[in-house]
């Protein structure tokens, strides 16, 4: 199927290119752009963009698919779903399914499940460790052979630094990111929400930055010992921040990402336990959430992921201690992030750069750009369009956010992946 | 006049005027535990469910003297005997206690916002019997009383809270009460017994216990439990003592009349000594008005209207 998509406004980071363009494809694949109404349409299906932004898809670099094994909070198929409606043309699924993705045969699952029933592409990120255990390295080699655009025992962090630096230096072989949730177990200790003054009024164990300090900085260390490249997730202190910051400054191959609700929400929200606003790392405070804006605003985090998480409603609806971290992220994540664009932290194109083009560089898998010959991976976007977050619409399995109700400004209101409407 | 609100979930955010009434109705009820008859038929024909998620002797036994006091009919379920150990949820054991009709349903559970998470899913009033290291409202409540009692204000009055701040429902519950009622608090412990901030809760913070102790009106001990010790939040018992424990030589500082609480259950030779205990403390006193605030509370949240006797 061709389209013409007319009268949009194109942003592409990529290409420096921010300007009224008509965009072509063919085939699947950008054929051509043009000055408005210079392109013919020859059968094509139009597209008319007027008023929107066309910019290239939107990429998640954390996602948590659930499939295999936890079928009834996500599949491949609603999670994907949930991200094309998000504006999303690719996530990234994190391995912790059942089994854990630490062999071919689950890599080579994912992706035929995906080849039927996705309807954005696929790119799973394999485990560290066998099992995600920490211990023996899985055999990465396969994993990236299989597919997998990276190695991340996400949620279990690597404790043993010995074994993260020799992971580190395996994954050179390949030069895949090493995928870090920094996390450490000890620190963290049994917390449920952020250290601090909200957790001492509620009476829940806390979580210090600390915790995900001092793994960012070993994490740091084990990659200039490795020159290994090292993508951190989900940043949400403004330590954190800090020290990517330096580590970037003297050349440590380091990338980093931060979510939604890291910049939207401070633990605040955990008033009343709102179990919807228990994840990890924990919502922290307000001079957390300035200093992700402002990592945001100059760079220092390279992309803006979900880390989408689905949980049943049953499994939210208990004591705030017993439920599982995590919130649903696909289908409000470009609604929350445009809201940085009229806060004046990013531009359109910061903003493009964050969610499509930083990504796509990040995981080496083409697309984030509107070239060309690249893959017809399009987002459109009415940055005006005023709507309310209706959890029970969710195309997710899964209703599980703290956004449910809120207003937001600007969606997706067309999402292209692979050419398909 | 009744309490406000359907339940009585914490401390926090009760107003000066209606913690006054709880303990002045509380007064009125303490006599009916001295007379022969210790029954008045005020919550009769009342369902009250003791839902205790958590060991308890005390507080169990209390709230279950204070419903049958008040001639409601009160059935206690605990944990060893529940469907928790069948795999149901809270929620579902909840509901299913509901359908049988209760009123009152009395919470104590581990984690701290269980008997918020029911009240806001249930019609029964529910009171927090203690959840996690959140509020234990009725504490505060009897303690408060027993100041009251003992020293005839609670305003002006200073009140040194010591031990493991950290965990303890029961700090959190007096600090909120007790500022509101306009006395002074000091918050003493080890740092890492302290929890994060709560000097914002507008209490001063100390580590070292003499100064704590000199000049209160009032020594608040708090239990250390033993788990703490291999958590690394204090080396041993021994040197917990030395530096956090009360005896006679160091109660000499605070003033004159002071008196020594504890919420119980006690260690011994820990954080109080025994001749401290025995001797000098109103330990016991609170466990007596515990009953008449327990009743108090009870009767409020079931509309407060006495019925002839």
């Amino acid at each position: 199927m061709n389209i013409l998509i007319k009268n949009g406004r194109i942003i592409d980071p990529a290409n420096s290119i921010e300007e009224q363009l008509d965009l072509l494809v063919v085939d699947g694949k950008i054929a051509k752009t043009g000055k408005t109404g210079s392109l013919s349409a020859n059968g094509a299906e139009i597209v008319d963009a007027a008023g929107k932004l066309v910019v290239p898809g939107l990429i998640d670099l954390h996602v948590h698919l659930r499939e295999p094994g936890y079928e009834y909070k996500e599949t491949i198929a609603t999670g994907t779903a949930a991200a094309k409606a998000g504006g999303f043309t690719a996530v990234c699924c994190m391995p912790n399914t059942n089994p854990v993705n630490d062999t071919r045969s689950v890599t080579e699952f994912i992706l035929s499940q995906a080849a039927r029933e996705a309807s954005a592409r696929v790119y799973p990120i394999g485990s560290i460790t066998k099992g995600s255990k920490g211990g023996e390295l899985a055999e990465i080699g396969e994993l990236r052979d299989a597919g997998c655009v990276g190695i991340s025992d996400d949620g279990r962090p690597v404790m043993n630094a010995a074994v993260m630096r020799r992971a580190m230096e395996y994954a050179r072989i390949f030069d895949i990111p090493v995928v870090s949730h920094c996390e450490d177990a000890d620190l963290a200790g049994n917390g449920v929400m952020n250290e601090g003054f909200t957790a001492t009024e509620l009476g829940l164990r806390g979580i210090p930055n600390a915790a995900e300090d001092v793994m960012i900085a070993r994490d740091i260390a084990l990659a200039e010992l490795t020159g290994a490249r090292l993508h951190v997730c989900h940043v949400s202190t403004r330590g954190a921040v800090r020290m990517i910051a330096n580590a970037k400054s003297r050349g440590v191959r380091i990338t980093a990402e931060t979510c939604p609700h890291y910049f939207s929400l401070t633990d605040d929200a955990v008033r009343g336990y709102h179990t919807m606003a228990k994840m990890n790392p924990p919502l922290r405070s307000a001079e957390d959430v300035a200093a992700i804006r402002q990592g945001l605003r100059d760079g220092t985090l390279d992309a803006i992921a979900t880390d989408h998480a689905p949980h049943a409603t049953d499994e939210k609806s208990v004591e705030f201690d017993a439920a599982p971290f995590g919130i649903v992220g696909l289908e409000t994540s470009l609604g929350l992030s445009l809201q940085l664009v009229r806060d004046g932290v990013l531009s359109v194109a910061d903003l493009v750069t964050r969610m499509s083009t930083a990504p796509a560089r990040i995981i080496g898998s083409g697309g984030g750009t509107l070239s060309v010959g690249a893959a017809a991976d399009i987002t459109i976007i009415d940055q005006d369009f005023e709507w309310t977050v209706d959890a029970s619409q969710f195309r997710s399995r899964s209703r599980n956010t703290p956004f449910d109700g809120w207003k937001l400004k600007g969606r997706a209101v067309r999402t292209i992946a692979g050419g398909v409407l | 006049m009744a309490l406000s609100s359907k339940d009585l979930l914490g401390i926090k955010g009760m107003s000066r005027d209606e913690i006054t009434h709880v303990l002045d109705t509380a007064a009125s009820f303490k006599d009916v535990s001295e007379r022969d008859i210790k029954k008045v038929p005020a919550l009769r024909g009342k369902t009250v469910i003791n839902l205790f998620y958590e060991a308890s002797t005390r507080t169990r036994t209390s709230f279950e003297l204070a419903g049958k006091r008040l001639s409601a009919d009160v059935i206690n379920i605990s944990t060893s005997t529940s469907s928790a150990t069948k795999g149901e949820t809270l929620l579902d054991t909840a509901r299913n206690i509901e359908a049988m009709r209760s009123d009152i349903i009395i919470v104590r559970h581990a984690c701290s916002g269980a008997p918020a998470f029911l009240a806001g899913r249930l019609r029964s009033s529910v009171i927090n019997a203690g959840d996690g290291a959140h509020e234990h409202p009725t504490q505060a409540l009897l303690d408060m009383f027993t100041i009251r009692e003992k020293l005839g204000r609670l305003d002006g009055v200073t009140v040194a809270i010591v031990g493991d701040i950290q965990h303890s429902r029961v700090a959190r519950s007096n600090i909120y009460g007790m500022s509101v009622m306009g006395a002074k608090v000091r918050i003493c412990g080890p740092p890492t017994m302290l929890p994060a901030g709560i000097e914002k809760l507008g209490v001063t913070v100390t580590y070292d216990m003499d100064e704590a102790v000199t000049g209160a009106d009032v020594v608040m001990m708090l239990r250390v439990q033993s788990e703490r010790q291999a958590a690394g939040l204090f080396p041993g018992v021994r040197e917990y003592a030395r530096l956090y424990g009360l005896n006679r030589t160091r109660l000499q500082r605070a003033n004159p009349g002071a008196i020594v609480m504890h919420p119980g259950p006690m260690n011994r030779g820990v954080e109080i000594s025994s001749d401290v205990a025995d001797h000098s403390s109103v330990i016991l006193d609170q466990v007596t008005n515990g009953v008449a605030v327990r009743m108090a509370v009870m009767f409020l949240l079931s509309g407060g209207v006495k019925p002839e006797a």
